[in-house]
């Protein structure tokens, strides 16, 4: 066997004095040898990602190593002073990060910051480091290269950015690339891409990898080892088909299990449901506005019509750009539609002006994607969920004796009411929130990716929840999801978006097995781990709250 | 690009003859006669002679035909006529004009190297005594009134130590020419620029500060740690020049003040500027001064607006032509 690239041995690393923990990482340890991809898993606040800024040389300041080693090629890192750090930086270890739209320097044109990789390591001469650059930007798989070295980060879709990111980290071909999620916060099938691009990549140079990621999807799709992470403690490590077909500790079990399928349960029966709500040929153009001419048009929804039936959901899903959310907010009239008709049972709401739909809004509720920045930080729960029915008329002490009532309905206590938003986890504010839309007994439900920003085990308990009160009021719910997995399980039937456009819409069960549309294939190939991955919710064995 | 411009400048015209409505009928709105305070100085206050003077000067006709006049004078960049001074507006401002481009113009670039080169050092050295010695005296300087500032450092530097002259523009009398008089004017220059500037020094680095700061945290810097960059670079080229783009916005608002001069500043150091010509038009109700004064600064600030937009461009390249 070949000596390891990286080696971590019993590594610690102390948090400051007010952290939730006293270590975020105890006794830590790994190793990946040349040319093979180690996914680190876990979910937020594992420690992930702090073991691969340890390994860079780049913790915050409060974070301190308290033990162990980290050695790369057999010489231990920690001991290691800034200077020296700063030459490893770039030449031995390349680094990608997770926001491709925040982690390219805004002003410097795209060759210029590759370039800087070269120029920092002193490699190359100025006409070596230009050529260099153009062959990495081919090598990265981006189109014409003398245009991309040319162009700003902002003139660059996210998934090239991301391409950029990986360029700068190979620049100097180091022996090991830490990935920090780097497919997040992008697109389903730009995801598969970048993965493949990585994948392709390591084999060409024999780099080792480590990739840090919270999805057991993109684990099935590059991992050759896995090493997962609950708290800062090593729970499993083995080779990626062990872990993920034969997982031994419970915490991986859990995990694996929380993760949906993409086969979709057995369909509910929903014959003889009264329609609840229509959508008729809705239509919505951005135009940009100037002064003495036209700015461009983007139609982000294009005659889209759809019904729900009472008790049924309906996934709205789509890639970003596609529209999905801007029709989410014209049904709810949060943005005014261009045209088309809106009928929540028998209203049309289309037609009304807005103080006369004031009173009927109550009918149709949404739960929003950020649990952390839709709640007003300043009101306690109990008042925010009050709030609605208050603006309706609702005496407060009754709107605020329901408010209790409601936060019982999500699973939450009834004292949670007197307390305030930043008090609460991720999941418990997204239950919040669901109250808060509840507090008026709407008809209609509009869920924008509500469980989007939530780890896979929360987002089990939020999508079980919902499933669970819906079956309980008999509420319509389009959800607006840009994820297959969690459409499968939560959806009876599937609308695709592309362009504005609807160009798919079937039950969720013979889409899955029979898609028709071209973009519905792509976007099934694209999700990571296919169906090699994933439970049903029932599986899960998490039990609908209440 | 020049498409922008043209549209930038069209816009720019309409706007100046908006304002130029605006001043007018605001003037016209305050209480107060120019031909009775003339009158009154002549020491012939009855109503005949009043009614002459308006009559001479056009302020009987209706108020509208007045506008009209006015308007037709600035569209041939004609400011209309002081009739308290004798002379045509025009002369009066070009006169003043250039001791005021000198004292505001040095006071800009004073506090805009000096502001943006302290912020930096207290963001580099943040936390150390350095940074809390620049951080409370931009503070200090940032609450004191100007004039107090003025009227302390007259009695400092000029009264106490005598290093600089007190009041003035050149000293009077004194008859030189040519590199003489140059330094002369520069001797006299030195108090009231750096008067003026220190509030914008302080303005300026408590912004770059600030946006050095939080700069430093920003994803790109962490990139460019990651390439391997060193701490200078890091510090020069990603840190620095990104922090600069909200100091650039704050500097072309004040650069559109620089024509209207420093009321204050140049009252205090007698300072023969448009600010002081500005404050003696409104004692003496002279309409026609005031009016042409307030539309040359907006023409600047409009101006400099504009300049700014393509300084801005220059510096931040996802503002798009003509966007």
């Amino acid at each position: 066997m070949t000596a390891p690239v990286l080696e971590i041995e019993n590594l610690t690393l102390a948090l400051p004095a007010m952290a939730d923990r006293p270590l975020a990482i105890q006794n830590l340890s790994l190793s990946i040898a040349p040319g093979e991809t180690l996914c680190v898993v876990g979910e937020s606040g594992s420690g992930k990602s702090l073991t691969a800024l340890a390994t860079i040389g780049l913790l915050p300041r409060a974070v301190k190593p308290a033990g162990g080693a980290i050695r790369l090629a057999g010489r231990d890192l920690l001991p290691l002073s800034e200077r020296e750090m700063q030459d490893i930086r770039g030449r031995e270890i390349g680094m990608i990060f997770q926001e491709p739209m925040t982690s390219l320097n805004p002003v410097m044109r795209v060759a210029d910051q590759i370039s800087e990789t070269f120029e920092a390591h002193g490699a190359l001469d100025r006409r070596g480091r230009r050529e260099r650059t153009l062959e990495l930007i081919a090598e990265v798989g981006l189109p014409d290269p003398p245009a991309i070295a040319r162009a700003y980060p902002h003139e660059l879709s996210g998934g090239q950015r991301q391409r950029v990111m990986i360029a700068m980290a190979l620049a100097m071909e180091p022996k090991l690339i830490i990935a920090d999620e780097p497919t997040t916060a992008l697109d389903v099938t730009t995801q598969a891409q970048i993965l493949k691009l990585i994948d392709a990549l390591r084999k060409k140079h024999g780099t080792a990898v480590m990739f840090i990621t919270h999805d057991f999807g993109v684990v099935a799709e590059i991992a050759d080892r896995v090493a997962v992470l609950q708290h800062g403690i090593m729970v499993e490590e083995g080779p990626a088909a062990a872990v993920l077909h034969m997982p031994q500790h419970d915490y991986t079990k859990r995990l694996l299990a929380a993760v949906p399928s993409l086969v979709p349960p057995p369909p509910k029966d929903l014959s003889g449901a009264p329609k609840a709500f229509q959508v008729k040929d809705l239509s919505k153009t951005y135009r940009g506005r100037g002064f003495f001419r036209r700015g461009r048009e983007v139609k982000a929804a294009d005659h889209v019509s759809f019904e729900i039936g009472r008790g049924e959901t309906l996934g709205l899903v789509g890639e970003s750009g596609s529209g999905k959310s801007t029709v989410g907010r014209c049904v709810m009239r949060l943005i005014e539609p261009d045209e088309g008709q809106i009928r929540i049972g028998d209203l049309s709401i289309r037609e009304l002006t807005q103080a006369q739909f004031r009173p009927q809004r109550k009918r149709i509720q949404m739960v929003f994607q950020d649990p952390f920045a839709s709640l007003n930080p300043r009101r306690t729960v109990g008042r925010i969920i009050a709030e609605g029915p208050i603006a309706q008329g609702v005496p407060k002490r009754e709107a605020l004796e329901k408010a209790r009532r409601l936060l019982d309905l999500v699973g939450l206590s009834a004292n949670a009411a007197d307390r305030y938003p930043h008090e609460f986890s991720g999941g418990q504010r997204q239950r919040v929130g669901i109250a808060r839309a509840l507090a008026l007994e709407p008809e209609v439900l509009v869920a924008d990716e509500p469980v989007s920003a939530l780890d896979v085990s929360v987002q089990a308990q939020i999508l079980a929840l919902m499933q669970d009160l819906q079956k309980r009021l008999g509420l319509a719910i389009l959800f607006v999801t840009h994820d297959l997995r969690v459409a499968a399980q939560m959806c009876d039937r599937i609308a695709v978006m592309q362009k504005g456009k609807i160009v798919e819409l079937q039950p969720t069960a013979k889409l899955f097995e029979n898609p028709q549309h071209a973009y519905t294939k792509a976007l099934l190939a694209a999700v990571p781990g296919g169906r090699d991955v994933g439970a049903t919710l029932a599986a899960a064995g998490i039990e609908p709250s209440g | 690009m020049l498409r922008f411009l043209a549209s930038r400048l069209a816009k720019g015209v309409v706007v100046l003859l908006a304002i130029a409505v605006l001043n007018f009928a605001l003037i016209r709105a305050a209480p107060g006669d120019p031909a009775t305070v003339m009158a009154g100085e002549a020491g012939a206050a009855d109503e005949v002679f009043v009614q002459q003077l308006r009559e001479r000067f056009g302020l009987d006709r209706p108020m509208v035909e007045q506008l009209g006049i006015y308007l037709k004078g600035i569209l041939t960049l004609d400011l209309g006529f002081s009739y308290r001074q004798g002379r045509s507006v025009a002369s009066l401002v070009g006169e003043r004009l250039p001791a005021t481009l000198l004292l505001t113009g040095s006071a800009f670039a004073i506090s805009l190297l000096l502001g943006t080169a302290l912020g930096a050092l207290a963001a580099r050295r943040a936390g150390t005594w350095a940074d809390t010695a620049i951080t409370t005296a931009a503070l200090l300087f940032y609450a004191t009134p100007l004039f107090w500032i003025a009227l302390m450092s007259q009695i400092l530097f000029s009264l106490k130590l005598g290093l600089v002259p007190n009041v003035g523009y050149e000293t009077i009398g004194a008859g030189y020419t040519g590199l003489a008089r140059v330094l002369d004017i520069l001797h006299h220059l030195i108090l009231p620029a750096l008067t003026l500037g220190l509030f914008f020094t302080a303005l300026y680095a408590r912004m770059m500060r600030a946006s050095m700061l939080e700069t430093a945290g920003s994803d790109y810097v962490r990139t460019a740690r990651a390439k391997g960059v060193s701490p200078s670079v890091v510090t020069r080229r990603h840190v620095a020049r990104n922090a600069i783009l909200p100091v650039v916005t704050l500097a072309g608002l004040q650069a559109g003040q620089i024509v209207g001069g420093a009321i204050l500043t140049e009252t205090v150091f007698a300072w023969p500027g448009i600010g002081r010509l500005m404050f003696e038009a409104l004692a003496q109700r002279d309409y026609q001064v005031l009016l042409g004064v307030f539309f040359v600064s907006s023409a600047m600030v409009v101006l400099f607006n504009l300049v700014t937009d393509l300084v801005y461009r220059a510096v931040d390249p996802r503002i798009q032509v003509g966007g």
